[in-house]
């Protein structure tokens, strides 16, 4: 149990690094196009050619064909070898907004190319843009997840810690907002804000949106604890001696709430992840050229090229992988939270 | 009696809640229909004020809202300007095709995971029970547009069913029985992704409300007595069992409902979905409206029922309602 806990961590730690240092892991810059590579498939990675096994994979440049009944498909040029080299220097990005750098992890020399998943249909590399997609996805998600439980934790502590007409006022609203199906209520929020703005607006737009539809069931949750922790016999006594509303509430209701909180920035955050994937899967999201793992899965709406283009189905692996890790650690604090609790 | 009584009365101040929120929303919109209009030089703005008054666009919010409410007691819910037509046919036009698919979805996930969710529990820590929460834990942290998308490039790689749409183009030329054939098997896939994600959360909450049940004592007193296996489970635990599971009926609706908003876009299926996304997109406001109202009475109508459903099988709450009079 303790080992799997680590190995989800590591795997987490993983992940949000990579994606942090998208910039460095992706050999090339995510909007940088190459109409005569579009479609590429993934690019392969050799060890052995005619002289022997090497240690350093290589890569061969491919062409397109042109003629004879294989025309349209890339071809391997066998003639040169373009090895994989570390730590070399290519396009120039910007690490954490900032630092302006060219070092990346792997490059291999024009006119080698290398797509690890393939190019869409503007021959952008897959695998850059799956990085520099769910830089933007991930942190939506865990933007989104902190205005939620700040809002949620807003309404359950006055709620549940006053009680009375604004408990029920409160929860009126509460019932309000669980009564509504969340994805035509985020359409109908979407629907009445500007469709079409720069990748930072939109993206504290979506947010902020997705956030604050979703403070209703973490703030009934937090309602409970409040409301159950407010009368326990500790609680009662320190009021008895004076203590104030705001020390009460510090000293012996928040800590309480700290464990369901982490609970449920887990289970959110994979949730809010989807849900930016699910609007920008419709065009209401993120839009082009900027890369988010919904707009990229988008591309596949088109029939024709889910069934020739597989690679491209790279992003909803990247969501599979981000959401089980996600529930994975939620499921740790659940059950330390319950263990802790009884 | 009055247990329903409240229940009605709750689902009416919901649904007008909902409409009052639905419409605030409008006049938070800083964009319109007429922006575009705005944009061509052939369209004078007297003619765009023109129309924004003869769609009652220029009237206080007050007012607005007022009309709308009283038009859409008389189930006139206002006008799409895309489609140059009334909101309502061209809602239950779609709606029926998303109730067909949410209806079937909901009958297949219960059909399901009902039976699933007992076994599981009464075979607790067997294989069963095991591939149920290892496969129902794995789908529950997968994102619905995943899943959807994922199905559907299977589906379509090795050509097992029809995509897109609810009948073949030919359709017309078939007989009703190769109709009803063609419509199943364009529903199939999209049943089968929505009923797939239900299953998930629904099997597990069957099979903890059973575990629960199969732990008291007159079910262990009734086992004492020699009453059979399956005598047991489906006479003394099921009834007492069902009781959460079916105020959880009223609670998966909004799940579906969501949830066939993205498997009838990705597989074309054309319900509501389509149509609300199209209008999002093109900022036709009442549609947009009428859209959002629809499913949320859906909803509050889906969780009435199961109240009352809940009501007629769980003699305690028949209790507190005679004591609450």
């Amino acid at each position: 149990m303790r080992a799997k806990v680590l190995v989800v961590i590591a795997l987490l730690f993983g992940l949000h690094l990579a994606l942090l240092l998208a910039g460095f892991v992706a050999p090339y810059d995510p909007t940088a196009q190459n109409r005569e590579l579009s479609y590429s498939p993934p690019t392969r990675l050799h060890f052995k050619d005619g002289s022997g096994f090497h240690l350093r994979p290589f890569v061969y440049a491919s062409t397109v064909v042109m003629e004879g009944d294989q025309a349209g498909s890339y071809q391997e040029d066998r003639n040169h070898q373009y090895s994989l080299r570390w730590f070399e220097t290519g396009p120039s990005y910007k690490l954490f907004g900032i630092y302006e750098l060219t070092v990346h992890l792997f490059e291999v020399n024009e006119p080698g190319r290398i797509f690890l998943l393939g190019t869409d249909a503007y021959g952008r590399d897959e695998f850059s843009r799956v990085l520099f997609g769910g830089q933007l996805s991930v942190s939506a998600g865990i933007v989104a997840t902190l205005i939620t439980l700040l809002a949620g934790s807003i309404v359950g502590i006055i709620a549940g810690y006053y009680g009375g007409w604004v408990d029920e006022l409160l929860m009126g609203v509460n019932e309000l907002f669980l009564s509504l199906p969340w994805l035509y209520f985020l359409l109908g929020v979407r629907a009445f804000l500007p469709l079409h703005l720069s990748t930072l607006r939109t993206f504290f737009l979506l947010t902020g949106v997705i956030g604050l539809i979703g403070w209703a069931r973490p703030a009934r949750l937090l309602r409970g604890v409040v409301l159950s922790s407010r009368n326990r016999n500790y609680v009662l006594a320190a009021r008895g001696f004076g203590a104030t509303d705001s020390y009460l509430l510090r000293r012996h209701i928040l800590p309480e709430l700290f464990g369901l909180l982490l609970t449920q920035a887990a289970l959110l955050v994979p949730r809010y992840i989807a849900a930016e994937a699910t609007l920008s899967f419709f065009g209401l999201g993120v839009n082009e050229p900027a890369a988010s793992w919904g707009n990229m899965l988008s591309a596949l709406q088109q029939y024709s090229v889910l069934v020739s283009y597989g690679w491209l189905l790279a992003p909803a692996g990247a969501l599979v992988v981000t959401s089980v890790l996600y529930s994975s650690l939620a499921e740790v604090f659940h059950s330390r939270l319950k263990s802790h609790t009884t | 009696m009055s247990y329903i009584l409240r229940r009605v009365f709750r689902a009416i101040l919901l649904s007008l809640a909902v409409s009052a929120l639905c419409f605030l929303f409008t006049e938070m919109a800083p964009g319109s229909f007429f922006d575009e209009m705005r944009l061509n030089p052939q369209i004078s703005p007297e003619t765009i004020l023109a129309l924004r008054s003869s769609y009652g666009l220029d009237q206080p919010l007050a007012v607005r809202y007022a009309r709308w409410v009283k038009a859409a007691l008389h189930a006139d819910l206002g006008y799409s300007i895309a489609y140059n037509m009334p909101v309502r046919p061209l809602l239950w036009s779609r709606a029926k095709n998303t109730l067909l698919l949410t209806i079937s979805a909901l009958a297949l996930t219960w059909l399901i995971s009902v039976p699933l969710g007992v076994w599981a529990a009464n075979r607790r820590g067997g294989l069963v029970d095991k591939a149920v929460a290892l496969g129902s834990s794995f789908v529950i942290s997968v994102p619905e547009l995943v899943i959807a998308v994922a199905l559907l490039a299977l589906v379509v790689r090795w050509r097992i069913l029809p995509v897109g749409g609810m009948m073949s183009a030919d359709s017309d030329a078939f007989s009703t029985l190769a109709k009803v054939q063609d419509l199943a098997r364009h529903l199939a896939l999209p049943v089968l992704i929505l009923a797939l994600c239900e299953m998930a959360i629904i099997v597990r909450h069957v099979r903890a409300s059973v575990l629960e049940v199969l732990g008291a004592t007159y079910v262990q007193a009734a086992r004492g007595l020699g009453v059979s296996q399956g005598r047991l489970l489906f006479r003394h635990v099921l009834p007492v069992a069902a009781n959460p599971a079916i105020s959880l009926l009223g609670f998966s609706l909004a799940g579906l409902l969501s949830g066939s908003l993205i498997v009838e876009v990705v597989c074309g299926w054309p319900g509501l979905g389509p149509l609300i996304l199209e209008a999002t997109l093109s900022r036709d406001l009442y549609l947009v409206i009428g859209g959002i109202m629809f499913s949320a009475l859906f909803m509050i109508g889906g969780n009435l029922v199961a109240d009352i459903m809940l009501m007629a099988v769980d003699p305690r709450i028949r209790k507190e309602g005679a004591d609450a009079r």
